[in-house]
């Protein structure tokens, strides 16, 4: 089906079941419970998972494949970010062109960021694009005020010039829409206690994750994704025979630019407001935790990641000690107050301890990221048949 | 290449089920079922308070944070009430909001405009909130402020004293209590003309962002109105914590005067490095230099130490007001009592404004008798009150900002205490810092109507 193996089509369609019933997935527990504090079924949350589903998915392109260590791919999905809502104030708030123009934007930045950095490889190219991501960073937030609004950010207005929509009347809010369609618009379904949210924008956002990860697995499945692969193996057995790899590690680097300026424009039709933090270079460094997190250079690994973060940063952040010392009420005095100092420098602001442990653990345990940890669970059920197939249990790599 | 060779059974199956999929939504209801955003259905409401936990303003937002948990406590009707004893409406009761057991969630901004309205949107989203309060940013309040605009709740802001806030970025679902730089502008341009001179040449060095632009505009049109000259000014990014390289021209640039456009963190180290390059021991033009600090506050006084001592600022609010100034500014005592008797310490101006917002949001849903945004619009819309400590004060309904006095302050020379760092100048009456509604300052903007959500 699409060009697709049987196994592909298998996980392209389990993501978009995912996708489909998130708001299901994301919301198992009764509103008004004590538990309603972990679900994550609000649009806005479910929102961020998928875009940075598609941030990360285009980040593997070039990490997983190649091998090639970006630090600076906060620096695309901000560019994508601007020159959406730059379309957004000037020509419509229809998300369409908005969302093209931030693929187009990106695409050719990280033309030119690729093209410069690309002629060093290892620790010198992750460096290279660390420095290009902070000087875009420095420039949007300082030097280049008049056109990304600095500090303050930039955010559609009436009084915008907005030339394929009619003048809005004075103090009205711009609302991001598809052909009318607003991205807010929402209609809930309670069954029981349960409150189940269907927003449009994710699912539009999810219906562009579902394009971006069915475009990844034909990339991976191409021979040009085996030359990507080829590159992380041995580059320069490859220069020897005559190949040159540059053409393609270019292009890598700008299709997962073009990914990251995607989920940036995405982020602008979900929310019209751009901020130059988002450019900063720990959301570089958030993007490669969430690819590793989730498993390098498996298809579905960084989706996984990018949601456990966003899970994280959204929920766990939240949890403050007024919450904690409801859930350890029950217990004595004393006990409670221990357990609460004990578990709060974890929740609320220490949310990023948590992160740190979990990817501790991840990277130690589970070098493969999530996928390993799932395939894992997945062979001790099926112990009998792989001892059979594969004498070690597992397949040698070909090096 | 997939061939379509349908059969009886099959096209029926599907018709079915695509039957009952376009029948679905008639099942489901939309969003806002009593006509507005998060409209409170049981016995209890809850209320959004986004403040800066960690960046610059950190203990600004700590201090918020304190207040607003006190004001909630008031509202429900635990501890002494505070300041529901002398405010002037009478409308509560302490038990809650319309008998409703007022809750709150808390979320961190970051200081950055994109985690506010992340953080903001899953308040609204996840928990239900029907009001927004906090920032101590004022692209922060400027950002959230749109945001609950779009979704038909109410932003009553806190610490922002941008003109922008009720200026340019206006909006129909925010209100403002605390002053702006307008105010502040014209509050201070006379005691410095009468403590300075009138032909001072003026350094400014500017916070890079919404705050920081109006408040140079500010100060800068109303002392050079006085005949002051502007020398330069620099712009300072937000995140900046060492202001080193921005003094050394200071000194070239044959100022006698140093504005500095600064808030929080950002002005404490700005003012400790200018007293370390040994500015205000110099003497320039033959006058002695000067360092001024547009908006002041008590924990910026505690922060900065004794490099503020005899800096001149001005304030929307001091916890010594009532003792030092009388009667007039009753509700204050109140107030710091509670916080005190709470908290060990005296309240901050951004912990008074917070505590003060939240007041206001419960009279004027109670008063309207809803907690439709709009039914809050109406309750606020030319509301004059008394007994919040700032005296009689009116909330504007052209743009949503209250009018009431300023304070010019003074860094302390000789404290008391720890908590005693500022002396009150004097005190601005509130008709010499009143504008137009359309003044050039906040013109650009339009509140629009009123949002409820749904």
């Amino acid at each position: 089906m699409l060009g697709l193996t049987k196994r592909d089509a298998g996980l392209l369609a389990i993501v978009a079941a995912l996708c489909i019933f998130a708001p299901f997935i994301l919301n198992p527990f009764p509103e008004g419970s004590g538990m309603a504090q972990f679900n994550a079924g609000y649009p806005d949350l479910m929102q961020r998972l998928v875009i940075f589903g598609i941030f990360a998915i285009g980040f593997n392109i070039l990490f997983g494949l190649t091998g090639y260590l970006s630090f600076g791919h906060a620096a695309f999905l901000g560019v994508g970010s601007y020159a959406a809502i730059w379309m957004m104030k000037l020509l419509t708030m229809n998300v369409i062109p908005a969302i093209i123009i931030s693929v187009l934007v990106a695409g050719l930045f990280s033309l030119l960021v690729g093209y410069i950095s690309l002629r060093r490889s290892g620790i010198y190219f992750s460096i290279l694009t660390l420095a290009f991501a902070q000087m875009s960073y420095a420039l949007a937030y300082s030097v280049l005020t008049p056109i990304t609004g600095g500090e303050t950010g930039l955010q559609p207005k009436y009084t915008d010039p907005r030339i394929l929509d009619g003048a809005l009347e004075g103090g009205a809010t711009p609302q991001a829409n598809l052909f009318g369609l607003s991205m807010k618009s929402s209609t809930e379904l309670n069954i029981g206690d349960w409150v189940f949210t269907f927003n449009a924008g994710y699912y539009i956002a999810a219906f562009v994750m579902l394009i971006a990860f069915y475009l990844s697995i034909r990339i991976f499945r191409s021979p040009f994704g085996m030359m990507l692969r080829a590159v992380k193996s041995n580059q320069q057995r490859m220069n020897y025979t005559g190949l040159n790899s540059k053409p393609y590690t270019l292009a890598a680097f700008v299709i997962s630019g073009m990914y990251a300026g995607l989920a940036g424009g995405l982020l602008v039709a979900m929310d019209t407001q751009v901020g130059a933090e988002r450019m900063f270079w720990t959301a570089s460094g958030e993007v490669v935790i969430m690819t590793i997190l989730g498993g390098a250079g498996t298809l579905i690994g960084p989706v996984l990641g990018a949601g456990l973060i966003k899970y994280m940063e959204n929920i766990v952040s939240k949890i403050n000690k007024t919450v904690l010392e409801q859930w350890f009420a029950f217990m004595p005095d004393g006990i409670e107050d221990l357990l609460v100092t004990l578990v709060y420098p974890f929740v609320g602001k220490g949310w990023h301890l948590t992160l740190g442990l979990v990817f501790m653990l991840v990277v130690i345990f589970l070098p493969g990221g999530l996928v390993e940890g799932g395939s894992r669970v997945g062979n001790m059920f099926r112990r009998k048949k792989t001892d059979t197939d594969t004498p070690a249990g597992k397949t040698t790599p070909a090096e | 290449m997939s061939t379509f060779n349908p059969t009886r059974r099959g096209l029926i199956q599907t018709g079915v089920v695509a039957g009952a999929g376009l029948a679905l939504p008639t099942y489901l209801r939309a969003d806002g079922h009593s006509g507005f955003t998060n409209a409170p259905t049981g016995d209890t409401v809850t209320l959004g308070f986004n403040v800066p936990q960690s960046g610059p303003y950190a203990d600004e937002g700590a201090d918020e944070l304190r207040a607003f948990e006190l004001a909630v406590e008031h509202l429900n009707g635990e501890g002494d009430g505070g300041m529901l004893q002398t405010f002037s409406s009478k409308a509560l009761d302490g038990t809650g909001i319309m008998g409703k057991k007022v809750q709150f969630v808390t979320g961190d901004t970051q200081t950055k405009s994109d985690a506010a309205r992340a953080s903001a949107k899953s308040m609204i989203e996840k928990d239900g909130a029907v009001m927004i309060s906090g920032g101590s940013s004022s692209g922060v309040a400027v950002a959230v402020q749109a945001l609950c605009q779009e979704a038909g709740v109410i932003f009553m802001a806190g610490l922002t004293h941008s003109n922008d806030t009720t200026g340019k970025d206006r909006k129909a679902n925010g209100f403002r209590h605390f002053f702006n730089s307008y105010m502040s502008g014209a509050a201070l341009a006379p005691i410095l003309a009468a403590e300075y001179g009138a032909d001072r040449k003026a350094y400014h060095l500017t916070a890079d962002y919404n705050w920081g632009y109006t408040t140079e505009e500010a100060v800068r049109s109303s002392t050079e109105a006085l005949g002051w000259e502007t020398v330069a000014a620099v712009k300072t990014p937000l995140t900046s914590t060492d202001f080193s390289s921005y003094i050394a021209p200071v000194i070239q640039s044959g100022a006698d005067v140093l504005v500095l456009n600064h808030y929080g963190g950002n002005m404490i180290n700005s003012l400790t490095n200018a007293v370390q390059f040994g500015l205000r021991d110099q003497t320039v033009n033959g006058k002695n230099f000067e360092i001024i600090v547009p908006l002041y506050s008590e924990l910026m006084a505690r922060g900065a130490g004794a490099n503020i001592k005899g800096i001149i600022g001005s304030q929307n609010w001091d916890w010594s007001l009532e003792d030092k100034l009388g009667s007039r500014y009753a509700g204050t005592n109140a107030f710091v009592k509670s916080f005190g008797t709470k908290y060990g310490f005296p309240p901050s101006q951004a912990a008074h404004t917070c505590y003060v917002q939240t007041l206001l949001y419960a009279d004027a849903v109670t008063r309207g008798g809803s907690f439709n945004p709009c039914s809050v619009d109406e309750a606020l819309t030319d509301f004059e009150f008394d007994g919040l400590g700032n005296g009689p004060t009116l909330y504007r309904g052209d743009d949503h900002q209250c009018f009431k006095d300023v304070l010019v302050v003074r860094g302390k020379e000789n404290p008391e205490n720890e908590f005693d760092l500022v002396e009150i100048v004097e005190v601005t009456a509130a008709d010499k810092v009143t504008y137009a509604a359309d003044h050039p300052q906040f013109a650009g903007g339009s509140l629009g109507t009123c949002n409820p959500g749904a």
